[in-house]
């Protein structure tokens, strides 16, 4: 049942522009990263970053597969789905340094963001719930006869939840519209997969939901938005869950606070040479889809709208303390 | 107009607010086919169909959490706990997601989770007991506990209406024990008013759930020794009202707070932080409180007696406070 490595044959057909749209974003994924990591080391961010350093592929390439009206539940490594579904990077920027132009204006952190007009359910610290609340979403869409789809992450760690099962089960005994993202990125904080699975390979769970599992490799693009375009299609047909493994690897520490010397060193020399971003650049570069000069002007413009979202996330004002008390209720 | 079950109550208003808006519907175990473990939903399967009364898996946790999604969404889930106890496996979804995603992202979240609470029917540990207090001590959520079918009717309608989450504790002793008319067609009770159900001068019970009828049959042994009773059942347990309690002991003085939860951090401990801290002036004797004691809640009937309060533990509790 598993998707095969036909994978990007029918459903990676993607133009030229597509293929440029989705080098800008993972680019621009990779830069806010980039420039959340030197905030951090400047004692600019209020508690941690947690680098999505690796995962451009993933969070880019599954939000891109999907249709806007589609629903997304991103972890907190998934700055790039953020990307892709449009949150402003500045104020991005301005949630993680606890700003009040931040999605959360200031009564949470890192990546815990989420917008209801984007259809962008925000993450709790506790993984694997979003799974349940995204099997929700999908379940909406069924009773109003909609053909909209929910997808939603969890990683190495996070399958090991109870979440995790009664959440994919929820979603496979109803048929519901849902993908499941897991982002094998190798290790959950300091333990490694070997410590929290017996399986090898997460995609085997699948089986025992009675859904079907692909693992793919997390580093490439295509291979992802294939493979979501896939499960998005059968969701669609009313075919149930996908469970879709990505295997990558965390290329920074749990947090930045974390030097993740834990890691064997060579582990992370071998995952480096498969960057997904500039893999991705040079098969642009080689296939003779972006010439050089598109690519120096990309970047240009990336370091310039980086730039420009971070300076203006620093100027923003702290919340007001009153602020503090307001909001528990919609209505009281 | 016909009288009604506290359980024919919460059906009929469940039904009509159904009727009333397509967007509610009700998820949980053994509620389509079954009609519910109690029968609470009972032919709503053939009236609203297979996409609005859905029997899920066995999992407290995928139904929270999939009412939590379907709501944001814009639909208006009714998940039920077949047992209110089993609320505990779907805790982080209720704590962690449903109560906090309108303070950080002020994404309402309008779903309503109930199901039968409390004792009295030797359901032993774990289908009995009376889990409010964990939820009340949750910003973010509702908490809601009526004790009269005319209650249970007008709370589940508001309940259905709010905008945010809300847990309705059934009592399961009521469910077919008490019987009313219903004051009128289609109205609501206000979450967050409490109501004075007995007025009195001497001293005022507290109280809410099953213990307000347990209170009423005290009160009547105590107007016969001279003591004038009032009684204000909470019917909201979060946000409390503290206007009409702090009302009631001004009119009192003497404040006899009773909960049928495990006395440590009650409902009714909130209670009574309030009266020390607003009416301290206005006291004329100690905050006394008649609950449970801090045990599981035990099967065998005269072990399950002894850990109830009652009437006679009300009572006893009142002529001390009386003396005063």
């Amino acid at each position: 049942m598993a998707i095969e490595s036909e994978i990007g044959l029918e459903h990676a057909h993607l133009t030229v522009e597509q293929l440029l749209e989705i080098y800008r974003y993972m680019l621009l994924t990779r830069e806010v990263d980039n420039r959340l990591r030197s905030l951090y080391l400047q004692g600019k961010v209020v508690g941690g970053v947690y680098s999505q350093l690796g995962h451009e592929a993933i969070s880019v390439g599954t939000a891109y597969a999907l249709r806007p009206d589609d629903v997304i539940a991103p972890m907190h490594r998934d700055l790039g789905a953020h990307i892709v579904r449009g949150m402003e990077v500045g104020r991005i920027f301005a949630q993680i340094m606890g700003r009040a132009a931040g999605f959360s204006g200031g009564k949470d952190n890192a990546l815990h963001i989420g917008d209801q007009k984007r259809l962008i359910f925000p993450q709790i610290s506790m993984l694997g719930a979003s799974i349940p609340v995204s099997a929700g979403a999908a379940l909406a869409s069924r009773q109003r006869g909609e053909d909209r789809v929910a997808l939603t992450y969890i990683g190495d760690g996070g399958v090991n939840t109870g979440d995790f099962h009664e959440g994919l089960n929820f979603a496979a005994a109803l048929h519901l519209p849902l993908i499941l993202i897991v982002e094998n990125n190798q290790f959950a904080y300091s333990t490694p997969l070997s410590k929290q699975t017996a399986l090898e390979e997460i995609a085997q769970r699948a089986v025992g939901y009675g859904v079907p599992g692909a693992r793919i490799d997390g580093n490439d693009v295509r291979e992802v938005y294939a493979a979501t375009g896939e499960a998005a299609d059968r969701a669609r047909q009313g075919l149930g869950p996908t469970l879709i493994e990505c295997v990558t690897m965390r290329m920074r520490g749990h947090s930045e606070h974390d030097d993740a010397s834990y890691v064997p060193r060579e582990l992370l020399e071998e995952w480096r040479q498969k960057d997904p971003v500039e893999r991705f650049e040079r098969r642009l570069i080689e296939g003779g889809i972006m010439r050089s000069e598109i690519r120096d002007g990309v970047q240009r413009d990336i370091a310039r709208d980086v730039d420009e979202a971070a300076r203006w996330a620093e100027e923003q004002p702290l919340p007001d303390p009153a602020v503090a008390s307001e909001g528990v209720y919609r209505s009281y | 107009m016909t009288e009604v079950t506290y359980l024919e109550a919460i059906r009929q208003g469940m039904r009509e607010e159904m009727q009333r808006d397509e967007r509610v519907y009700i998820l949980g175990e053994d509620v389509a086919v079954y009609g519910g473990a109690f029968k609470v939903t009972a032919g709503f399967l053939d009236e609203f169909g297979a996409l609005r009364v859905i029997d899920t898996p066995l999992s407290e946790s995928a139904i929270v959490g999939a009412a939590i999604g379907s709501a944001l969404m814009g639909q208006r889930p009714i998940a039920e706990m077949q047992f209110m106890d089993f609320i505990a496996c779907g805790f982080d979804q209720i704590v962690n997601m449903a109560a906090k995603l309108h303070y950080r992202n002020r994404m309402a979240v309008p779903m309503v989770i109930r199901g039968p609470s409390g004792g009295g029917v030797h359901g032993g540990p774990f289908h009995s007991q009376n889990p409010e207090a964990w939820f009340v001590h949750t910003p973010g959520l509702k908490v809601v506990a009526p004790s009269t079918p005319a209650d249970a009717y007008g709370l589940i309608k508001a309940s259905i209406r709010d905008d945010d989450p809300v847990l309705y504790f059934e009592h399961k002793y009521l469910y077919r024990r008490l019987k009313e008319e219903l004051p009128g067609d289609d109205f609501t009770v206000p979450l967050g008013k409490a109501a004075v159900v007995q007025e009195g001068t001497d001293m005022t019970i507290f109280t809410y759930g099953w213990m307000v009828e347990q209170s009423r049959e005290a009160a009547k042994d105590l107007e016969a020794e001279g003591v004038s009773v009032e009684i204000v059942d909470l019917r909201t347990l979060l946000p409390l009202d503290k206007e009409t309690i702090l009302q009631s002991i001004e009119k009192t003085s003497k404040a006899l707070v009773v909960y049928e939860d495990t006395r440590t951090l009650g409902v009714g401990a909130e209670v009574s932080a309030i009266l020390a801290e607003e009416a301290f002036d206005l006291l004329d004797g100690p905050i006394m409180r008649v609950t449970a004691p801090d045990t599981p809640v035990p099967f065998s009937p005269p072990l399950e007696k002894a850990f109830l309060p009652n009437a006679e533990k009300i009572l006893a509790a009142a002529r001390q406070l009386a003396a005063y």
